[in-house]
């Protein structure tokens, strides 16, 4: 095995390296397309065989944030040094800006949800961890695998009686039953994360506290809390992304005003031949913060994805 | 509620001398509320649809009333071989990807588990699939399977009219290959983990004894990441028996039903047809398989966590 390094297989695990490096870079490759894709010109987008290399520009960018019509005739020359730099790329393209699209207020709409959302589950998770940590809790598995299950539930499967039960409360496309939904589908991974996070806690460091006098609210207030705000930060952006993820529910639950994202980008493709350039640009912008929190969280994803069970 | 009988918990130190909240309504306060929650948001709905999946009803009709029809819905599901083509479609998927996603995530994890430069960085770097929105994954594969301007053809020399979405035969391959893209490395990260775990001694003995490489991998790799690699097993075969969103947006389903795992199948029901009665019929025999699934995840789960 290779674990071991010695001298004489020294060139063996250099082969090893440089395979690791060609898995990595045709791993990577997909994402190096749909990012390249938003920079391109829209011929450079379908051209076929697909051009790798390409003069990049910011048509698509643009596209994603507005709403554009055919340009029937050139604009006059005052016209067009009037306009500003995003409608000059725009009439490049043969195209004219109408007004802004919908993308920014459905990321805005994504980022409201998934910040609400978050905090009330890493708030509720955060109580329930300590409570299940730090209690005698009669049937403690029970009540621990009845919160893990509810994480199990196909989304389709439980979608049906939502949707009728938010009709019938008029919280269909409204950020509240947005809210409500993806806080119920973090609040069980907040719970098992944190839970993993209080126990390696000690529980003297309460105990002193109690004997000096603090309640145990304060002691968790005070001591617990803080210790555990790393563990409190990963919890959160785990969350985050979970929900910033999020397809199927928002879907159906939020079909027009506050629809997120992620079936924002999808619906832009519509029929006949799909603008990449602006799907891309769009997905792109997408998935620029799951990157920088994945790099973020590194050290806690092996935790995370397995709800805290494995800490390594 | 059974969270609140038990005495145990009530200040357990009576030597000291404390005000404020006893423990046991700190312990209910923390707790009641996530439980109520989740029953509100969960277990309420289950009840519902388990009350509709007996009736005939269309949710896009709500002012007639709902007649009981027993377990016709039941009966006829199971009845229907497009159910069960769906199933096997279903089953097929999760197979091929499962199997894909263990071969290639372990192997990737085998190449990685040596000391090497900026492994962070490959390891993270790698791992960034599994954080994407599948919604967003299934979309831009569906450009890169583009038979003309995607690269998939390109890359393994295959002629620009080389359908993959759009071939009834083909489209389920390239659903399986992008979820193996997506979530290999989510094996790759269990196996790391497993890998990173076994003694170094272990392999120095087996080097003593001029172990071959195979009976070393054998005898001493496999057996110790076993554990994990059955974790990342249960785990993606539940999520994939759960998969909806990378499918919805980068087939639709289609062509035709050659892509219609029973999620997909499910909301076309639901939401498209609104037969309500009878995809509540159809979700309570999907939650019942995946209870069965993750029934035993979590009792796996807790075993590992045991030691």
């Amino acid at each position: 095995m290779a674990a071991v390094v010695s001298k004489n297989n020294k060139l063996y695990n250099q082969l090893m390296v440089a395979t690791v490096l060609v898995v990595t870079f045709i791993m990577l490759v997909p994402i190096y397309w749909i990012a390249s894709t938003s920079f391109k010109s829209y011929n450079d987008s379908v051209s076929i065989p697909p051009t790798v290399f390409f003069e990049p520009e910011m048509t698509g960018v643009v596209k994603v944030f507005t709403k554009r019509t055919i340009l029937r005739k050139d604009p006059s020359p005052a016209k067009l040094a009037k306009s500003a730099w995003y409608e000059k790329i725009i009439f490049k393209a043969g195209e004219k800006v109408l007004r802004a699209s919908a993308f920014p207020s459905r990321l805005w709409n994504s980022i409201v949800i998934c910040v609400v959302s978050t905090a009330i589950a890493l708030m509720m998770g955060t109580f329930a961890a300590y409570a299940f940590s730090r209690f005698k809790i009669f049937g403690k598995d029970d009540w621990l695998f009845f919160i893990l299950s509810q994480k199990m539930l196909p989304p389709m499967v439980v979608i049906i009686p939502i949707f009728l039960m938010y009709r019938t409360l008029g919280l269909i496309d409204s950020y509240s039953g947005m809210i409500l939904i993806y806080t119920a589908m973090n609040l069980p991974f907040a719970v098992w994360l944190m839970k993993g996070f209080v126990d390696e806690i000690p529980i003297e460091y309460e105990e002193a506290a109690m004997i000096d006098g603090y309640t145990r609210f304060q002691a968790f207030w005070k001591i617990v809390l803080p210790q555990s705000v790393t563990g409190m930060a990963a919890t959160s952006v785990f969350c985050f992304i979970t929900a910033w993820n999020e397809f199927a529910l928002a879907l159906i639950l939020a079909p027009r005003n506050v629809q997120t994202a992620p079936p924002f980008i999808p619906s832009q493709v519509g029929s006949g031949i799909p603008d990449w350039t602006a799907i891309a640009a769009g997905a792109t912008i997408f998935l620029i913060p799951v990157m920088i929190f994945t790099f973020l969280l590194r050290k806690h994803l092996l935790r995370g994805v397995t709800f805290g069970a494995i800490r390594k | 509620m059974a969270v609140g009988v038990h005495k145990e918990a009530t200040n357990s130190q009576p030597g000291l001398a404390r005000t404020g909240l006893s423990d046991l309504s700190i312990r209910n306060l923390f707790i009641i509320p996530t439980i109520a929650f989740l029953a509100c948001m969960n277990i309420f709905p289950l009840i519902w649809s388990l009350f509709l999946s007996f009736h005939e009803w269309r949710a896009n009709l709500p002012d007639e009333k709902a007649v009981y029809v027993g377990i016709q819905h039941y009966r006829d599901i199971l009845n229907d071989p497009a159910f069960w083509q769906t199933f096997s479609l279903t089953a097929q998927y999760v197979l091929y990807a499962v199997v894909g996603e263990l071969v290639v995530g372990f192997g990737v994890a085998l190449l990685l588990n040596r000391e090497m430069k900026a492994k962070g960085v490959i390891t993270t770097l790698l791992l960034l699939p599994m954080m994407m929105s599948p919604a967003v994954v299934g979309l831009f594969w569906k450009l890169l399977w583009n038979p003309g301007w995607g690269i998939v053809n390109p890359i393994f020399g295959l002629a620009n009219d080389y359908a993959w979405l759009s071939d009834a035969n083909r489209a389920l391959w390239a659903v399986v290959i992008t979820d193996i893209w997506m979530w290999a490395p989510f094996v790759m990260l269990l196996s790391l983990a497993g890998l990173s775990a076994i003694p170094k001694h272990l392999y120095e003995a087996a080097e003593i004894d001029r172990a071959s490489w195979w009976f070393t991998f054998r005898n001493i790799t496999l057996p110790l990441v076993t554990p994990l690699l059955l974790i990342a097993i249960i785990f993606r075969t539940m999520e994939n028996f759960k998969q909806f969103d990378m499918i919805f947006t980068m087939t639709g389903g289609g062509p035709g039903t050659s892509t219609e795992v029973h999620s997909i199948r499910l909301y076309r029901m639901a939401f498209q047809s609104w037969d309500t009665g009878k995809s509540s019929a159809f979700a309570y025999i999907l939650l019942i398989m995946v209870i069965g699934i993750s029934m035993i995840y979590i009792k796996y789960l807790n075993k590992i966590k045991e030691r």
